[in-house]
């Protein structure tokens, strides 16, 4: 990760660049591809991938605020173990209240949801930041990188939902003469809208860095 | 319980519904070091152990968990025991092949955080499998990994070769190919019920 190369972060240092870094320029899912299985696997409806958005979002900020309060008396060698088990807990609590929320979206989401502890986000932010600075900044990262996986998940979901069901959060877009196009609730186009998003992704940040060059 | 044959099971989790390709387990490794086929396929070897030795531990877990009436540590117990069955593996691989061990790198640790895994383990408690059954899913599971480790690395090795745009290359161009294998695996849908 280059957040904890620059020394601008590794020192507790609270700016909104630690908020907005998560969004975009260090967005865990278009740029560090980290945490893709959820983004492929239940993204196929806008309200799945929102509920997963969230929920993920819940554990990253929890386990991030533990890691960083319990940084200092973790040894390690086995602070992997403890993060892992850190965060088991907070997605457990998350799994227990959305089955309390809404049985229908936990049924939906099924196996994924304690699928969230192997999102290699959560274990990625504990380890490159939260584990290296005090509370209040780790709960910001959290924060800005939760949003950035919220966003790019609700991107696929959004994408998804409406070719592939042509519908958005369940309303009818189109006509009842749009014939909807499978694929892209299927597997194969998971893979496909990613594949495009981060085409679109790379040709922004190209655009970017000419405009900047000249 | 569960009375699929085992034979079903197996089929069901190698190729008709693919770990990697339909259910989106374990997609790091996947676009990871699809690099090389020699590399993947080794990393598949320790995948597939690490599954059968997590698979046999967390249907025991399961089982005492169940007759303790404490199911809500279940994920933590899994996780527990899959850390430690890739610490061990970690240590078997640095002493019998340096080589592959550097190849590795940060990967081989990062089979803690395989979704395959820990997706076998909940999976198989999910769908209430027998031993037998859940160790046969398991050794499915892997297979289906290494299958489409296999294919990925043998497609990437070609297009190091093929002239494609800038902006495509790396991960873009990888899901695209992902895609059409998922939609290749799609074909397998009817088979074995």
């Amino acid at each position: 990760m280059s957040g904890n190369n620059n020394p601008a972060t590794a020192q507790p240092t609270l700016s909104l660049d630690t908020f907005l870094d998560g969004i975009w320029k260090e967005n865990p899912v278009f740029i560090h591809l980290l945490g893709m299985c959820p983004v492929l696997a239940v993204s196929n409806s806008v309200i799945n991938a929102l509920s997963m958005g969230m929920a993920t979002m819940f554990v990253l900020i929890m386990s991030n605020m533990v890691v960083s309060l319990v940084r200092h008396w973790v040894p390690g060698q086995i602070r992997i173990a403890t993060f892992i088990v850190i965060i088991a807990t907070f997605v457990t609590v998350a799994e227990y209240a959305m089955q309390a929320i809404s049985l229908e979206v936990y049924q939906a989401l099924g196996a994924y949801v304690p699928l969230i502890v192997v999102n290699c986000t959560i274990l990625g932010r504990a380890e490159s930041f939260a584990s290296k600075n005090p509370l209040l900044p780790s709960l910001v990262d959290g924060v800005g990188v939760g949003i950035g996986f919220t966003f790019a998940i609700f991107m696929m979901g959004a994408v998804r939902e409406v070719l592939g069901a042509g519908t958005f959060l369940e309303i009818p877009l189109f006509g009842p003469n749009f014939e909807p196009w499978v694929v892209m609730v299927l597997p194969g186009g998971g893979f496909f809208v990613l594949g495009a998003l981060l085409l679109v992704v790379v040709w922004i940040n190209e655009r970017f860095k000419k405009e900047n060059a000249v | 319980m569960n009375d699929v044959s085992l034979w079903a099971v197996f089929l069901n989790s190698t190729i008709i519904n693919n770990f990697v390709l339909s259910l989106f387990l374990g997609i790091c490794p996947f676009l990871g070091i699809s690099g090389k086929l020699d590399t993947s396929i080794r990393m598949s070897g320790a995948v597939i152990f690490v599954m059968l030795v997590s698979s046999s531990a967390a249907f025991g877990i399961h089982t005492l968990l169940v007759a303790l009436d404490a199911r809500y540590l279940e994920l933590i117990a899994f996780i527990a025991v899959i850390a430690s069955t890739v610490q061990l593996v970690e240590m078997i691989i640095k002493k019998t092949s340096p080589a592959l061990f550097r190849s590795l790198g940060i990967y081989l640790p990062l089979i803690t955080t395989n979704c395959a895994i820990l997706g076998v383990a909940l999976f198989q408690t999910l769908r209430a499998y027998s031993f037998l059954q859940s160790v046969v899913f398991a050794l499915g599971a892997g297979l289906g990994f290494t299958i489409a480790m296999a294919l990925m690395a043998g497609l990437r090795e070609e297009l190091e070769l093929a002239d494609v745009p800038n902006l495509v290359k790396g991960a873009g161009l990888t899901l695209m190919l992902a895609g059409v294998l998922s939609l290749g695996f799609m074909g397998f849908g009817g088979l074995g019920g």
